[in-house]
């Protein structure tokens, strides 16, 4: 990876709406060097996607979201990779990692209830053959997102002018 | 035959007011003309102030915490005289990696209350009545006022936009006299973001030495340098001696409030100003002195990631500026561009008060620097970047108002 894409990513990361032409500017380099650098990391899939930081606290149809440790007995030939997807692939899962340590994948649930997460688990995850067990956990509030501090105060405590 | 009463009047001077009790000193020092700014601007929401000059981080918080957990560990009293010997040691194992000048933290340096203070120290330890010094100017507001507190006679030393405001041996060469003692130096530069390269010390050190000056080095914005890494006077060959080198950790570590500078140089010379410190100070705040511990050892990380930050936002509002249609030289250090407005025919003062009344934002008029300062506005960019876009946005609209476009 280039040191300029690197930057791009960088600058993207803290906001994903620069344009070409500001993040050229914040780099001194021209804006066609940019934009190809942009497209060739969409194309490569560096860059996954644009999307936007919710703090669903502050909306009303609040969401529901679970952490889940999971233990399942890998298979042969093809590890955790044909768990993981079949798990991956339902749409209430908002992520999932393999791990190291005492479980092996953590898996993020997002639902409307605690209701309908518990079922989630109970009805999809638990069943799966593999599963050898489940550990729920359930996120109280959020603090801190990918580097995103969700209730941070950006007052600016300076006087407006000084030497 | 004299009278009592006659003889107590002749002793005793008249006084109907206060002000007739002040030292002419501090009667006649001029109020700051960035303080008029901040008036003007006090107490007003909608403004975008391009007029701060300080970070807009918040002081990194492994250093705040350093601080919080030295005070629970009781950490509350007097430090010796010159600062922790720890810290001393730290400042000296920097400025030696960073800027290859090595000072012996037992005798040549010495930790105060911001660089302020150790500007302070520097003229009063220096300066007999009459002594000449000399201040390239545009410049930070207080070397001027505070050499005249000490009996000295400030001296003017013009620089130029269009050498980037460098300091030329020319410009210096006009105005010293066998009177002149003592050089104030600030690069990188407040209000100008110029800075001096090695081969632009060279003519100076020579300078310094055959007119047998002392200079003083207030390099605080040392480590806000874009595309050259800073040169410290003190490095220049022949020059340490010569230089007390004042510096601190406000701008580089987002440390302002802290109040933590230090001076380096010549053990008499620090040796002099310890004593002035010693009596009127004691000892620089030792929860500053923690936290600026830990900045040293631990900050550099989250100090290169600012001064990265700041030179994105340098190229932003150069550009914007000059989009706009207002010169704007090239500013390679500190975080100030410092545009020229003369083409919109306002003087500074015009232009920054209506840019205030009539469009909201704030910036510090140039003339407030001294000289070769009018013509231009002094903008900080350790702003967001919205607020840079917003603000030089309001700027345009102004110029255009101002040029009938």
């Amino acid at each position: 990876m280039s040191e300029l894409k690197m930057k791009i990513l960088e600058l993207l990361k803290e906001d994903a709406r620069r344009s070409a032409d500001l993040i050229a500017t914040m780099l001194d380099v021209a804006v066609e060097e940019v934009k190809a650098a942009i497209a060739e990391m969409e194309e490569e899939h560096v860059i996954v996607k644009y999307a936007t930081v919710v703090n669903w606290s502050k909306v009303d149809d609040e969401k529901v979201t679970a952490l889940i440790e999971v233990q399942i007995t890998p298979e042969r030939g093809r590890g955790f990779e044909g768990i993981a997807e079949r798990i991956y692939l339902y749409p209430e899962v908002k992520s999932v990692y393999l791990m190291s340590g005492a479980y092996d994948l953590l898996v993020e649930v997002e639902g409307k209830t605690l209701k309908e997460v518990a079922s989630f688990v109970s009805n999809k995850l638990s069943p799966i053959d593999a599963v050898l067990s489940t550990k729920t956990f359930f996120i109280l509030k959020k603090y801190k997102q990918d580097g995103i501090i969700f209730e941070e105060h950006e007052d600016d405590h300076r006087l407006l002018v000084s030497p | 035959m004299i009278k009592d009463e006659e003889i107590q009047q002749q002793v005793k001077p008249q006084r109907s007011s206060m002000n007739d009790y002040l030292a002419p000193g501090a009667r006649e020092m001029k109020p700051s003309g960035i303080r008029r700014f901040f008036d003007l601007a006090a107490g007003r929401k909608d403004i975008i102030t391009l007029g701060v000059g300080e970070p807009d981080f918040v002081t990194p918080w492994h250093v705040r915490e350093a601080c919080v957990y030295a005070l629970e560990r009781g950490k509350t009293q007097y430090t010796s005289n010159a600062g922790m010997p720890e810290l001393r040691e730290e400042i000296g194992r920097y400025l030696d990696d960073s800027f290859n000048v090595a000072y012996d933290p037992a005798s040549e340096i010495l930790v105060t209350v911001g660089g302020s203070e150790a500007i302070d120290l520097a003229l009063r330890a220096l300066i007999t009545p009459g002594d000449e010094i000399l201040v390239p100017e545009p410049c930070y507001i207080t070397y001027s006022p505070i050499t005249t507190l000490s009996g000295g006679v400030a001296v003017g030393v013009e620089t130029f936009a269009e050498d980037n405001f460098k300091l030329k041996v020319e410009s210096l060469r006009k105005v010293v006299t066998p009177k002149s003692k003592v050089l104030i130096l600030c690069y990188p530069s407040n209000p100008t973001g110029g800075i001096m390269t090695y081969e632009d010390w060279l003519p100076i050190a020579k300078f310094v030495e055959e007119n047998d000056l002392i200079v003083i080095s207030d390099e605080i914005y040392a480590e806000l340098t874009y595309g050259s890494k800073h040169v410290s006077f003190a490095a220049m060959p022949g020059m340490k001696d010569r230089t007390i080198l004042v510096s601190g950790f406000s701008k580089a570590f987002a440390m302002t409030g802290w109040r933590m500078g230090y001076a380096c140089g010549h053990p008499e010379l620090i040796g002099a100003m310890l004593k002035i410190h010693q009596y009127t100070i004691m000892c620089a705040p030792i929860m500053g002195q923690v936290a600026a511990l830990e900045a040293l050892r631990n900050g550099m990380e989250e100090k290169d990631k600012m001064v990265e930050s700041y030179n994105q936002r340098r190229r932003i509002v150069v550009q914007g500026f000059r989009q706009i249609g207002l010169e704007c030289h090239e500013p390679q250090g500190a975080f100030y561009a410092f545009p020229s407005i003369k083409s919109t025919g306002l003087t500074s003062e015009e232009f920054a008060t209506r840019l205030l009344q009539e469009h909201s934002v704030a910036a510090v008029p140039g003339d407030v620097f001294g000289m070769g300062g009018e013509g231009h506005l002094r903008c900080s960019y350790a702003s967001s970047i919205a607020n840079l876009t917003e603000a030089i946005d309001r700027i345009g609209q102004f110029v255009r108002k101002l040029k009938g476009i």
